[in-house]
């Protein structure tokens, strides 16, 4: 099913059209996404070599482990250091805290292990008598996970660390920025999925701004940047579903109860961005038990031998993921800040602005480079 | 991280499903999902969990919407012989 | 490139086969190892960091490889770290032109408990592949350490060769063809899946085989026109061709659908978020060749069995030295140099 959702003839006729259509306003456009799996795909299949060269689509802070900030990291390395079995996604593990980052503490003895499901850090603990706790990085569609197994009843001895995030509130801090040149977003397909797309109508009417909901292949990207550019164009600030197979107005009432039945939104810092309102989710108190937080006392101090390094307040991560600054612009990046020895999270991941710049130079123009073989 | 991929499910329990996904089976959990789900049927999964069965006539009309975004805009020459290819493919 | 802190102990990433190592073997060993001046003429020592070293030996050169195992777990699906031990130093010979092996070494190193069934099925299989590859073990030492003083099991193969031509990895001119000799990932991800416990119904393979008849047909089929070879262990495709690309100086493009990769190496990436083109191969090579003789290679390579699935896959060009550029039939994107292999002990 998903091959034809990645068609050379058919993306390149959408890719045709987008161009078109950023010639008709014939000034340079930006617009964002919010969505590290956006960012995965249109780097896996090379698509900025595809969208005109007047359209730039900025990564925004969609990156779940680029904006999981240091106090969190080092709650998890606390955690390890005092003798608790973490479990976490793959990437989190080697994103810096204060002082090092989960790669290092298990360099150092704690023990870490990568999980690809949430089930199967509860499966963990079901085989050990040690303390099991869930490092639970990710959006709303991933915390969803994490309410399930929660609701479904876990081992006593698991319990999760939660730094899960809301994406939404985000969109309104970015749009509220003064040097933005952001005219539209694309929403994350999976989290509208979760969500619906009719929350996002409240953002439109604010703050005069299109919001198209994409999908994830090849040809829903490029569809919805048609139409998305296109409501750049005439001006018309609504709110557009490009991801009909997913997404309904509504979304999932089943998933959306079951998260807001164990997490609620608080305030929080955001790595770089500063505070964003409701955009963390906790657990409610009654699920104490299995809240880190509450289980453990966790010593962070330990770690705090000395303030944040001055490289770490050179780290200019936060304007980065706003779409306000480059990579190139950063007195660290490709210096001091390298994917061997990542600062800022976002030379951590592999959907990071700063890795993927320094992998590829920058975003490459490879727009007339052909392969003749 | 298995984040957002589509498959198909072969297999069905109460709690799980067993999922093909190009190929590859695994089972997901069926807790998240908001409608029955039946064997033969398209489900997104998110590291590890069902959270959307997609309907498979919803598949076609996605496809059917993009020609028809590409029909209403096109109206030159290059377009059409681009039509032209996808239509003999 | 500084980094925050200067490493002061070895961590997992030395090991990878990516940048991290490659700077610890240009700091630590490059430094013991080189002398000032550099090596008489007629040595290819560990400055060039090929898959093996040759010496000059009248009008033929000596090839010298050595490689320590320590895969976990030792018996994964399609073989075990005995034929792994074996595949691998011939492999490595076979890069550098020398395919007849002229004699194989193994070091073992077990742990205390470990199970002599499990040793007699690693020689048994270290012997059929010795068999498939046309070598022999002539020298070796065990050795047996304390129970958790070493895990399970290491060995260390070393192999010697004969070439009149020596094939660099560092060759490559603009026009030349890159050929891939089969499918791509299937070592990595079968390892992967069985050590993650992905849970997964997949028919994951490792491909781990001895190459050196495969590699001598190339060789016969094209004498002097083979320019460049590599076998793209840890690291995968990706990490093999951006050495190739960087030591010969010039860009590598890849066309992604002329990539052979099996049904199900393809469905687990898709799934788990992981490129087949990082991911280690251990029965396969990455042949450069002139354009002219690139047809006839391949069908020389198509005919042998381990073969079949061999495939032109890009071309070398003079734009963008040392960046692998990769066409996805929609986009175009660089290839990025792998920080080094992703999961630990994969070889």
């Amino acid at each position: 099913m998903p091959l034809e959702f990645r068609d050379p003839a058919r993306a390149k006729s959408l890719a045709a059209a987008l161009a078109r259509v950023t010639d008709e306003i014939g000034r340079e456009v930006s617009v964002m996404h919010v969505c590290g799996s956006h960012e995965q795909a249109i780097a896996k299949f090379g698509l900025r070599a595809a969208f005109p060269e007047k359209l730039n689509v900025i990564m925004g802070p969609g990156c779940p482990v680029c904006i999981t900030d240091l106090p969190e990291i080092d709650e998890a390395i606390a955690l390890a250091k005092q003798g608790v079995r973490i479990a976490t996604y793959g990437d989190m593990v080697r994103v810096p805290g204060t002082a090092g980052s989960l790669a290092d503490a298990q360099a150092n003895g704690g023990r870490i292990d990568t999980v690809y499901s949430v089930a199967q850090a509860v499966e963990l603990a079901t085989r050990t008598t040690d303390e099991v706790v869930f490092f639970a990085t990710g959006f709303e569609t991933t915390a969803v996970a994490t309410a399930a197994v929660i609701l479904a009843g876990v081992p006593p001895n698991f319990s999760v660390l939660s730094a899960h995030k809301y994406i939404p509130p985000v969109m309104e801090i970015v749009s509220e920025m003064p040097d933005t040149r952001v005219e539209g977003f694309l929403a994350a397909g999976h989290a509208a999925t979760i969500t619906g797309w009719k929350i996002f109508e409240a953002f439109t009417a604010r703050h005069r701004q299109p919001v198209v909901v994409a999908g994830f292949e090849p040809l829903d990207i490029l569809a919805a940047l048609v139409r998305l550019v296109e409501l750049v164009r005439d001006r018309e600030a609504t709110v557009v579903n490009m991801f009909p197979r997913c997404v309904t107005p509504g979304g999932n009432q089943n998933a959306q109860e079951k998260l807001w039945r164990v997490f609620r939104p608080i305030g929080g810092r955001w790595r770089g961005i500063a505070h964003v309102p409701n955009g963390n989710l906790r657990l409610r108190d009654e699920w104490a038990p299995v809240d880190a937080r509450k289980r453990f006392a966790i010593d962070v101090a330990s770690l705090w031998h000395h303030a944040p390094s001055t490289l770490v307040r050179q780290c200019i991560c936060g304007n980065i993921m706003a779409g306000i600054a480059s990579p190139s612009d950063c007195a660290l990046f490709g210096g001091a800040c390298v994917p061997d020895a990542p600062v800022g999270a976002c030379m951590v991941s592999s959907e990071g602005t700063c890795r993927i710049w320094h992998e590829y130079g920058g975003i490459p123009n490879l727009r007339g480079v052909s392969c003749p073989v | 991280m298995c984040l957002g991929v589509p498959g198909q499910v072969v297999e069905l329990d109460e709690l799980s499903a067993v999922v093909d996904f190009w190929g590859v089976k695994r089972r997901v959990r069926l807790d998240l999902v908001d409608e029955p789900v039946a064997v033969g049927d398209y489900v997104l999964n998110h590291v590890g969990f069902a959270i959307r069965r997609i309907p498979p006539e919803d598949v076609a009309l996605t496809l059917e919407m993009y020609e028809q975004l590409l029909r209403e805009r096109s109206d030159d020459l290059m377009a059409a012989d681009v039509r032209g290819e996808i239509d003999a493919s | 490139m500084s980094s925050l802190t200067a490493d002061e102990h070895i961590l997992l990433k030395h090991g990878a086969g990516g940048r991290a190592m490659r700077r610890l073997i240009q700091d630590a060993f490059l430094h013991a190892f080189e002398t000032d001046p550099p090596l008489r003429p007629g040595i290819v020592g560990v400055a060039a960091m090929d898959d093996g070293g040759a010496v000059r030996i009248g009008d033929r050169w000596l090839v010298l490889t050595t490689d320590s195992h320590v895969i976990q777990p030792p018996f994964f699906p399609g073989g075990d770290i005995g034929r792994l031990s074996i595949c691998g130093t011939v492999n490595d010979l076979a890069m550098m032109g020398a395919t007849e092996v002229l004699g194989l070494t193994c070091g073992i190193v077990l742990e205390e408990g470990f199970a002599r069934a499990d040793l007699e099925r690693i020689l048994a299989s270290m012997r059929t592949a010795c068999d498939e590859a046309s070598a022999h073990v002539i020298a070796g030492d065990t050795k047996v350490m304390g129970r958790g003083e070493v895990d399970g099991v290491v060995i260390n193969t070393s192999g010697v060769g004969l070439t009149a031509h020596l094939v660099r990895d560092c060759g490559l001119h603009a026009g030349d063809r890159i050929i891939v000799t089969g499918t791509v990932g299937d070592h990595g991800m079968a390892v992967m899946a069985r050590r993650h416990g992905l849970e997964l119904d997949a028919d994951l393979v490792s491909d781990v085989a001895p190459i050196n008849g495969l590699v001598a047909a190339a060789l016969d089929a094209a004498p002097g026109e083979i320019t460049a070879m590599k076998d793209p262990t840890r690291g995968g495709v990706a990490g093999a061709l951006h050495e190739m690309a960087s030591k010969s100086g010039v860009g590598v493009l890849v066309d992604e659908a002329m990539l052979p990769v099996r049904d199900s190496v393809r469905g687990v990436s898709e799934l788990v978020g992981i490129d087949p083109l990082h991911v280690a191969n251990e029965g396969k090579a990455l042949i450069g060749v002139s354009e002219a003789a690139a047809a006839r290679v391949l069908a020389a390579l198509r005919v042998h069995p381990l073969g079949r699935d061999a495939a032109i896959i890009g071309m070398c060009t003079d734009d963008r030295p040392g960046m692998v550029i990769l066409d996805t039939g929609i986009g175009r994107r660089l290839v990025a140099e792998p920080e080094g292999e992703l999961l630990p002990r994969i070889c």
